[in-house]
């Protein structure tokens, strides 16, 4: 970094007539506009900042900053409430598809999405979320499933794949004791209210570059009047699945992501089920693995 | 009619007249959950609204509805939402974090008795908050108080629930629905409306005191604190009606419908000689304590008549402080359906009741207590020591 002495012998400062070193450009640039910190309080490996970014470019390259309204859930994601530069409401866990079809029949301009978890939208709140996607609500929810209440240290939610070790499922996700994980996807893309339905995650650059094509197709859904969107984006937990943080997306592709399989579930009136997606996704999957296998992949 | 301000004097029930009196006082967005005897004031709002550009959801549930009116309260508009005491009951988790929020929601009780009097005025949900509570005695009350809500959510940030009943809703009165100014309010700058995005001064409406990077961070305890120093002036806007107290022996304590019976009977008794006078809360939260503890002053004995197992009388023990016994008067009383009033809302029997307090006689039985008095089994018979 380069400094140089002030005129009046002051001592060195920043010389801010010179760009700055190629580091703190780094961070300028790939800073999203509508984050006021780079700084969170999450844990190393979590997902969830990753698809906070990824929703807030998508608002930013829409032009959609100044319509913007957050609905704002209980959980890991509530502390982005500070930092992302959005016009917000906080609301109770479970309740922010209520909150936001207040806030969107009052300011019907706007464009208003709710930030759910796993545990906030599909356990405590599912009935809202579902009424909201029914009447066809122009608002756009958002969930951040990682199969686990990771704000209390780990335990079950209702996405939760059969044998997933949580703090309250020690041996593992049993269906005899814990029943099955809700496809949340699956339940909304039926109802009639609704115009989209997408599977994201941020396991890997790849997933990162189509959830946020999911997120703009969602806005757009919004902003054009369709109907309901909805989009659901994986995120690694390491510390709530007890895996090294390095292993994180390593662990989301082989547990998560093969029971909430990537894809989008609503198009256009077009309903795929999240079977059929396994059924496209997982024999290209096991062709990727084999070429890997066979020493390369040749793209 | 469609025009929703009338200065003539047009008869109407109850509910109706709450919601025209809310949409002239700019409420624009109601969402409820169908419940007798609530049940007409969602009519009307679903009827009303859409007239003056407003919104009335259906909503799917009681939950639904005050997160519904707590989105659109927390974009500036003027909104409300309401039930039964049961309904309430469902509302509550919002009901008190709303007061955290500092979201300033009308909240409507169309209550199936007095007995929601703790309800409204300990607060049903957890932590420490308290709504400011209007109880109308009548139509042409509850038109002015519905009014007054509005602006008393906003004038303090705080949630204002206005207590009705059957009675209320369903009784027509000749009434006149003006617009009512009750002085100039804040802009609401504090408002989500998206504008402000991306600016770094974007809005939070929040419990949490969580606020933008940059902008006052209250933090869970400051919120709370700050909430804390924010109740006691609430305390200013208490209100009450007073009658006959200055020379009398005997003071009953009375809010809502039933207490337009306990004022007609008092005028009764008046005119017979009898030395009784009345306190009327408005607010029953914030409670008259200072008005009721000098009309007790120089009064032989205070009566507290509630249609309830006896939950006011609690407050005027508070409010009386020892200078008098303070009895409870009334006793639970429906219709058969349980939603409706009952035999002991009757102008004779409350005046017997109100006579036999200021005579040192005992109280007549409750209508139907004497056929469904509780009775200990034999195993539950305790010696008397």
């Amino acid at each position: 970094m380069s400094t140089t002495a002030t005129p009046r012998g002051l001592g060195p400062v920043l010389d801010t007539r010179v760009a700055p070193s190629s580091g703190a450009r780094v961070v300028e640039a790939q800073m999203p506009d509508l984050l006021l910190t780079e700084e969170h309080s999450l844990c190393p490996g979590c997902g969830e900042p990753l698809a906070v970014r990824v929703f807030l470019e998508a608002i930013t390259e829409l032009g959609l900053t100044q319509q913007a309204i957050a609905v704002a859930g209980i959980g890991c994601y509530t502390a982005f409430s500070g930092s992302i530069d959005v016009d917000l409401v906080q609301a109770l866990h479970g309740r922010a598809p209520s909150v936001a079809t207040g806030v969107k029949r009052m300011l019907p301009d706007s464009v208003v999405f709710t930030l759910q978890g796993d545990g906030d939208m599909v356990n405590e709140g599912l009935q809202e979320v579902l009424h909201t996607a029914a009447r066809g609500e122009r608002v756009t929810c958002i969930l951040l499933n990682n199969g686990v209440f990771g704000e209390t240290g780990g335990h079950m939610t209702s996405t939760s794949v059969l044998g997933q070790r949580t703090k309250n499922t020690i041996d593992g996700r049993d269906a005899e004791l814990h029943g099955y994980p809700i496809l949340i996807g699956d339940l909304i893309s039926r109802l009639e209210g609704v115009a989209y339905v997408a599977r994201g995650s941020v396991h890997n650059a790849g997933a990162v570059a189509r959830t946020k094509r999911m997120f703009r197709r969602a806005f757009e859904t919004q902003t054009s009047g369709a109907g309901f969107s909805f989009v659901e984006v994986l995120t690694m937990c390491p510390t709530g699945w007890f895996v090294p943080t390095a292993d994180g997306p390593g662990e989301l592709q082989r547990t998560l992501g093969e029971v909430h399989v990537m894809g989008e579930l609503k198009v256009d009136g077009k309903i795929k089920t999240t079977e059929e997606l396994h059924d496209e996704n997982v024999p290209r999957q096991r062709e990727i693995e084999a070429k890997f296998a066979a020493g390369g992949l040749d793209i | 009619m469609t025009a929703t301000t009338s200065s003539e004097r047009v008869l109407m029930e109850g509910s109706e007249a709450i919601v025209r009196a809310a949409i002239t006082a700019g409420c624009r967005f109601f969402a409820g959950y169908p419940m007798t005897p609530f049940t007409e004031v969602l009519e009307h709002s679903a009827r009303l609204l859409p007239d003056v550009g407003g919104v009335c959801m259906n909503a799917e549930s009681e939950l639904e509805a005050v997160g519904m009116a707590w989105g659109a309260a927390a974009t500036g508009a003027r909104a409300a939402t309401g039930s039964t005491g049961q309904g309430l009951s469902l509302m509550q988790e919002s009901l008190s974090e709303l007061t955290l929020a500092e979201v300033p929601l009308v909240v409507f009780n169309m209550s199936r008795s007095q007995g929601d009097y703790f309800q409204a005025t300990r607060g049903g949900g957890h932590g420490d908050y308290r709504h400011i509570v209007l109880a109308p005695q009548d139509v042409r009350e509850a038109i002015e108080l519905t009014q007054l809500a509005f602006h008393l959510a906003d004038k303090w940030r705080n949630p204002v629930l206005v207590y009705g009943d059957y009675l209320l809703a369903h009784t027509q009165e000749a009434v006149a629905i003006e617009a009512r100014d009750f002085g100039a309010l804040p802009d609401k700058e504090w408002a989500v409306d998206g504008s402000r995005s991306g600016s770094g001064w974007s809005a939070t409406v929040t419990p949490l005191g969580v606020g933008k990077t940059g902008q006052r961070q209250f933090g869970q305890e400051g919120k709370a604190q700050y909430i804390a120093t924010k109740l006691p002036l609430l305390e200013r806007e208490v209100r009450f009606e007073t009658g006959h107290v200055d020379d009398a022996e005997t003071v009953i304590v009375a809010f809502g419908t039933p207490a337009k019976f306990v004022k007609y009977a008092i005028d009764q008794l008046r005119a017979d000689g009898h030395r009784i006078g009345y306190v009327r809360p408005i607010t029953l939260w914030p409670f008259p304590y200072d008005a009721v503890h000098a009309a007790a002053a120089n009064a032989r004995v205070v009566g507290s008549f509630e249609v309830s197992t006896g939950q006011l009388v609690d407050d005027v023990r508070i409010a009386v402080a020892g200078q008098a016994p303070v009895e409870h008067l009334g006793g639970v009383s429906t219709d058969g359906s349980g939603f409706g009033v009952g035999r002991l809302l009757d102008v004779d029997e409350v005046a017997t009741r109100i006579l036999a307090l200021h005579r040192g006689e005992p109280q007549p039985p409750i209508p139907g207590y004497e056929e469904f008095t509780y009775e200990l089994a034999a195993h539950q018979q305790e010696a008397t020591p």
